[in-house]
């Protein structure tokens, strides 16, 4: 009898803790498996489809790596009640406040181009014009948006995280060899030994994984989600989990392409589901679904990143909780840039290339800085208090800080300068 | 049109008064950390201005 009233006292104890978890969870698996936007998803196949599964464990790496960075706007966000932008005009004044908000704005709106690059081609797979995907996307973001809760608007993103996780199925019906994927793909190696085109991969990895937008997205989530410093442990479960969730499809994606375009060079991710429909009908329509999903997810992400953002230095109303005609200039931003977003594809002849590629240079100017910024303030105690930067924090964050900012610079070079990367 | 100019001028300027002085205690860390910071975006922009120069060329 004192077992099982025992086994009923951890069951209702772990029941709750389950149902207060799913009440903060949300920012940390949200911003995680929105990472995997169009873009992460192009690069993530083409990684497979060049290298197999050789470079898994390099992914498996990028867990903590993406933890450490952003369960620190976590503490932030839910210390200062203060998103990103304005802790940076806060901190360090308004010069570096202004270029981190306008760097921030010109970053997120050619981010949102490649995401509407991404769905429309996605969809063209399945004969949808590209001014329907953008009118529909515009639609649905809107209703998304609109109904003036945050938890709705929560909800319903990470539903759409859930949808990311359809190539786990899509890995399984390709059959792939476990024991190839175990020992190719878990011990570490160079594939062709360390060469220009393999370090480009690597830093491409990398500059996918941690992106600028979501240092912002997420403390500002924090902040409009009201999660206080109690909360701080399950924020940052949340995003442990969302950093595994996150690369734990951008696994299941080099499996895919890595068991069945070994060796094809893939520009695209909607070029690969498209090879990948040839071999496998369903793998490939799963592959052009969760590409879709993937950029509506940036999409909802990266539109809300800069929003925000203005809305707490201009002092507007700028919560997903009050309703357009509270929160006018907020929402306003918020469809100038996704609709302007959404246009720029349509205009016949419009330079998407160059875009894609200017996203990647530009992201790398406001890395740095906000990583910067981020670890100094996460150092002040006079506003941290109790949940300042311990000696190993400053260590371990440090190091990681500096990684991204070396790999993702001469990632930004490589893309102006490829030569210089070629063996 | 010229009057939301200019209320979006004085909204800068108010923004730049609040924001005047940084409330960041300026140890020598946080010092040393934006001059680098400084020095890698110049280094950044010079890079892109040669990039600009090379593809008009």
């Amino acid at each position: 009898m004192n077992f099982f009233s025992k086994l009923y006292y951890r069951f209702r104890k772990m029941w709750k803790a389950i149902r207060l978890y799913l009440i903060i969870a949300g920012p940390g698996i949200v911003v995680m498996v929105a990472d995997n936007d169009a873009g992460g998803i192009t690069t993530y196949a083409a990684t497979g489809a060049k290298y197999g599964y050789s470079l898994i464990w390099f992914l498996l790496i990028l867990i903590p790596v993406a933890y450490y960075v952003q369960e620190m706007t976590v503490r932030l966000g839910a210390v200062t009640k203060r998103g990103h932008a304005e802790a940076i005009f806060d901190g360090f004044g308004a010069f570096w406040g202004w270029f981190s908000l306008i760097d921030l704005m010109i970053v997120d709106w050619l981010t949102l181009v490649t995401e509407f690059i991404g769905m429309t081609s996605a969809l063209a797979i399945f004969g949808v014009p590209p001014w329907l995907t953008v009118l529909g996307v515009c639609a649905l973001l809107a209703v998304i948006v609109l109904n003036g809760r945050y938890w709705t608007w929560e909800k319903i993103a990470l539903l759409f995280c859930a949808l990311n996780l359809i190539y786990i199925p899509g890995a399984f019906m390709v059959h792939p060899s476990v024991s190839d994927i175990f020992r190719e793909g878990f011990v570490p190696n160079f594939p062709g030994g360390m060469n220009g085109e393999l370090f480009f991969f690597l830093m491409a990895n990398i500059g996918t994984t941690i992106a600028p937008w979501m240092l912002f997205f997420q403390q500002s989530a924090v902040v409009d989600k009201g999660m206080l410093e109690k909360d701080i442990p399950w924020g940052k479960f949340d995003t442990l989990l969302g950093s595994a969730l996150t690369i734990l499809v951008a696994v299941f994606i080099v499996i895919v392409t890595g068991t069945v375009l070994k060796g094809v060079d893939i520009d695209s991710a909607s070029q690969a589901a498209e090879l990948l429909m040839k071999s496998n009908h369903w793998v490939g329509t799963f592959m052009a679904i969760g590409l879709f999903d993937a950029g509506l997810l940036g999409a909802i992400c990266i539109s809300l990143a800069s929003s925000w953002a203005f809305g707490e230095i201009f002092g507007w109303a700028h919560s997903l909780n009050q309703k357009i005609k509270e929160a006018r200039w907020f929402y306003a931003s918020y469809f100038f840039t996704l609709i302007t977003a959404g246009l720029v594809v349509l205009i016949p002849g419009a330079p998407l290339i160059l875009i894609t590629l200017f996203v990647q240079v530009i992201a790398v100017t406001l890395l740095p800085a906000a990583l910067v910024f981020l670890i100094l303030l996460l150092n002040d105690r006079r506003t941290m208090g109790e949940y300042c930067n311990k000696p190993w924090q400053n260590w371990v964050g440090g190091f990681i800080v500096l990684s991204i900012v070396v790999l993702s610079s001469l990632y930004g070079i490589s893309v102006m300068f490829p030569s210089l990367f070629q063996s | 049109m010229s009057n939301s100019l200019m209320r979006l001028v004085r909204k800068i300027g108010e923004i730049n008064h609040r924001y005047r002085t940084p409330r960041i205690a300026m140890s020598s860390g946080v010092k040393i950390s934006l001059m680098a910071l400084r020095f890698y975006l110049l280094f950044l922009v010079s890079v892109m201005v040669y990039k600009f120069v090379l593809l008009l060329k």
